[in-house]
């Protein structure tokens, strides 16, 4: 008996040498004796149950059911999954080899093509940016008027479909009449030229995709024939018709005050990404009731002219004047580095239990999945990580992570690396 | 008489020209001071006098018409320094050839350029300025200080560091001029080559000189013994520098094969001091770096935005660091330049050293690389007073950096920090451009790159 033991361990750890990281497992855990970080309902010291994937039940004393496995959290502390508004992750492996480069198109006008369908599930970045307890991430194209689909991904599954975490959007990039940089030659004059001819080309766009989807409508009803197939009219079809909503990105802030009046016009509902200004317009962004994904925080200022700190600064300015703001890395591999961006909102003005909602509540509520995510509450997703301490702060080690239930090891090839050359065998040669 | 006088006064202006930067006197009172060499220190002053760290200790007695700086609750730490950086230059790459050794940035000082005063801003008070990764043997590096205010390209130098120079291994040298100027090298074999002939023709140039200098200090001669001067050579002359032991070589690099072969190719000539930087595999060989006596300058966590850099991993520093190589983590970038006590702090979560260890990577050990460590790098009495205060443990993701101090001077005061810190305003610009800013690996890396895509396109490739 005892060396059959022995052989399933030898196999076990065989077949754990044989694969990319270890392999997550589904049950039903009791975390116990844990800090709980609710989000939504301030702090708890107890217990938190995970049953076939969701948080059952959590609380100060309850009753831990015979079946749970027992991880006793003490001294530990458990945060709902962080999220991502805004990144490449599954789309892109290599940045500088363009075969590994899924995420921008051929072409200016391309909403009808999908992240979710080019999302590798076993890329290497994905374990890498979980580990740090960013378990869900928007993934999205990139590139032209109309890029694509964005997809809400869990980053735990082994299909596009098993790690869609139930939210897409069309993403559009608004027109922009700032200078493209030193060798923008245009003057101030021919900027708006530009900017007027994008817009109307955008308005005209738009209005033959209305006048689609009229079309196919009317044809669903019997009244018309089938229009031409036409997959980008159908795609914006949609967006007009509300169906699907619209991450816009835009950043300077001329072109944000246009994009709200744009949006306002045509009775949109959208969500902004980037906004890299919206400092500048933050009371025109809160009077609009548009939701905010921006970010990175740690970047370098738009203008010369700015202050040091403007970027950093920038969410909790918006926060404070009132706009919904979750925060995105715009990153792929450096996913990972989320929570360090709330961090530094944080100190720069933001505070730190807003910083917090701006990665776990407030984007599952601008998805649309606040019944699911982004806070710990009876019945939601169980998508959480425990850690010894704030999240933010680096020294902070993450000790388990739960992605609707499984309990996925905290292992990646970094991880790998480091196990193995931290003392080499052979070191050096004698 | 009118001759002596105006030499006097030519005398005056070149000594005006050459005057030393300006330094300043402070006391930092009642802070934590983190000394980096000699442990944490609580509730302690810092008194700097002539631009120099005169005292550490407790209530130190303020010197009359000296300036008192009030640190209570605050962290105290040297200057963090960034040991590659190509701020502050307005050229980077002069990618046109392999080799061009005879190149220096410090040609190309821009004290304007705002991204010193937002080094400043997080705390830096030093930069590597480096050539780009263009060239297997690039340009000449520049040692500056973040005197902001300060308008004279030459007042940014640190006077007195050790000249260095820029090498690079792998993708970049082996695209621009492999593929994309169709001259050696495309491969690591061909970047070995390099180096090889290199430092042979600059040995056999070095021989050349001696043999005449040694027939010079000969005393009388016949016409026979009669050596000619060999012809100066510039790029030879900074080769030769380096086999001399008397410049430093900061090498680009990512694999750990090539990481080996560079060392292998010093060893045959002699060559002892070498930084690697970005050095993302360098954790696999850190034995060997540790046994030559090679250090290291590394990102915290970037990785995947190129082949080379695909097997990293963020716990790089860690396991250098442990193998006992000396580490330091640099920006490479306007942006990361912003919060390397950040990056730093990456260390903690990556492999958990300690805090001192991982502070010592932004400012002794950067400095030890640079050949400044006798100067900078540590909060010592006879140091230069290069001091960033904090609001919190600088490792903590909510420390903010308060004050800056170079040379004993606040260059950086976030109290007096009005949005537009520009030195060179100019009236013309109504509004000052919105650029897309640096944020992010896939961004920025390029920041070794600058310069040659355009290059590469007025070539006509």
């Amino acid at each position: 008996m005892k060396i059959n033991i022995f052989i399933l361990i030898l196999l076990f750890s065989l077949s754990l040498s044989a694969q990319e990281v270890a392999k997550s497992r589904s049950g039903n855990f009791a975390l116990t004796n844990a800090t709980i970080e609710t989000v939504t309902q301030g702090q708890i010291q107890g217990s938190l149950l995970i049953r076939k994937g969701k948080i059952v039940d959590l609380g100060e004393n309850i009753a831990i059911p015979d079946d749970m496995e027992v991880i006793d959290c003490k001294g530990l502390s458990i945060y709902p999954g962080m999220i991502d508004g805004g990144t490449q992750v599954g789309l892109s492996e290599v940045g500088s080899i363009d075969l590994t480069q899924d995420a921008n198109e051929l072409g200016d006008i391309t909403p009808h093509v999908k992240a979710l369908t080019a999302v590798n599930p076993n890329s290497v970045i994905i374990p890498v940016t979980r580990t740090n307890g960013v378990t869900t991430v928007i993934t999205s194209p990139t590139g032209g008027l109309f890029p694509g689909t964005a997809a809400l991904i869990n980053l735990h599954g082994y299909t596009p479909a098993q790690m869609y975490a139930g939210f897409e959007a069309l993403v559009m990039n608004f027109p922009s009449a700032r200078s493209r940089g030193r060798r923008d030659n245009r003057s101030e004059e021919d900027r708006k030229k530009d900017m007027d001819k994008a817009l109307k080309k955008l308005n005209d766009l738009w209005d033959e995709a209305e006048l689609y989807g009229k079309i196919a409508q009317a044809h669903l009803d019997g009244k018309a024939a089938s229009p031409t197939f036409n997959p980008e009219m159908a795609a914006l079809a949609a967006a007009v018709q509300g169906k699907i909503p619209l991450m816009i990105e835009v950043n300077e802030s001329k072109d944000i005050e246009l994009a709200i009046k744009w949006v306002t016009d045509k009775g949109l509902k959208a969500i902004f990404t980037g906004v890299a200004e919206g400092w500048r317009v933050a009371d025109q962004l809160a009077a609009a009731n548009i939701p905010v994904v921006t970010g990175p925080v740690l970047r370098t200022p738009n203008r010369d002219s700015d202050r040091y700190d403007r970027p950093y600064a920038n969410a909790g300015l918006m926060a404070q004047a009132g706009v919904k703001v979750a925060l995105r890395t715009n990153e792929t591999e450096n996913a990972r580095n989320l929570p360090f961006n709330a961090g530094f909102a944080a100190a720069y003005g933001m505070g730190r239990e807003a910083a917090l909602r701006a990665v776990t509540i407030n984007p599952a509520e601008i998805f649309g999945l606040s019944e699911q995510l982004g806070s710990l509450e009876k019945g939601k997703n169980a998508t959480l990580f425990v850690c010894t301490g704030d999240p933010f702060e680096p020294a902070t080690q993450i000790k388990y992570l739960f992605i609707d239930g499984y309990m996925v090891p905290l292992d990646s090839r970094q991880i790998r690396l480091y196990n193995e050359f931290l003392e080499r065998e052979p070191g050096l040669k004698e | 008489m009118k001759k002596y006088i105006s030499f006097l006064i030519y005398i005056c202006l070149i000594g005006s020209m050459l005057a030393q930067v300006p330094t300043g006197d402070l006391l930092i009172k009642n802070g934590t001071v983190l000394t980096i060499t000699q442990g944490d220190l609580q509730n302690t002053d810092v008194l700097i006098r002539d631009g120099k760290i005169a005292q550490i200790g407790k209530n130190l007695k303020t010197p009359e018409g000296v300036r008192e700086v009030d640190a209570t609750g605050m962290y105290v730490m040297p200057g963090i320094i960034d040991a590659h950086s190509h701020i502050g230059i307005s050229a980077t790459n002069e990618s046109t050839s392999p080799v061009t050794a005879e190149v220096w940035v410090g040609d190309a000082l821009d004290p304007y350029d705002i991204a010193i005063y937002r080094a400043l801003a997080g705390g830096v008070t030093t930069s590597h300025v480096m050539h780009g990764s263009a060239n297997a043997i690039g340009g000449q590096c520049e040692t500056i200080k973040h005197r902001w205010g300060l308008m004279d390209p030459g007042q940014m130098r640190m006077e007195g560091a050790p000249r260095t120079i820029k090498f690079a291994l792998g993708e970049n040298p082996m695209r621009v001029h492999g593929i994309g100027n169709g001259v050696q090298p495309r491969t690591r074999m061909g970047v070995e080559a390099l180096f090889r002939r290199a430092f042979a023709e600059a040995k056999a140039y070095d021989e050349a000189w001696q043999k005449y200098r040694t027939s010079q200090s000969g005393g009388s001669k016949t016409k026979a013994e009669f050596t000619p001067a060999p012809a100066y050579n510039i790029r030879l002359e900074t080769l030769a520098g380096i086999l001399r032991g008397k410049i430093l070589i900061h090498c680009h690099s990512y694999r750990a094969d090539e990481i080996l072969m560079l060392m292998d190719v010093c060893k045959d000539f002699g060559v002892q001091k070498i930084c690697f930087q970005h050095v993302n595999e360098g954790f696999k060989v850190a034995p060997e770096l540790a046994a030559f006596g090679a250090t290291a300058s590394v990102f915290s966590d970037w990785w995947a935005y190129k082949f080379e850099v695909y097997y990293s991993t963020a716990y790089n520093a860690t396991i250098l660091a442990k193998n006992g190589v000396v580490t330091s983590i640099n920006s490479d970038s306007p942006e990361l330049n912003r919060h390397l006590y950040h990056e730093a702090a990456k260390t903690r979560r990556y492999g958990q050293l300690s805090e001192n260890e991982a502070l010592a990577m932004i400012t002794l050990n950067p400095a030890i690389q640079l050949g400044i460590d006798k100067r900078v790098g540590s909060l010592e009495k006879g140091k230069e007073a290069d001091i960033a205060i904090f609001s919190a443990h600088p490792l903590s993701i909510y420390a903010v950096p308060q004050m800056t101090i170079v040379d004993g001077i606040v260059r950086f005061d976030v109290k007096k920090d009005p949005s537009d810190m520009r030195v060179d305003i100019n009236p013309e610009e109504a509004i000052p451009a919105f650029q897309e800013s640096i944020g992010g690996s896939r961004q920025s890396h390029e920041a070794c790159m600058e310069g040659v895509l355009e290059q590469l396109f007025l070539l006509g490739n």
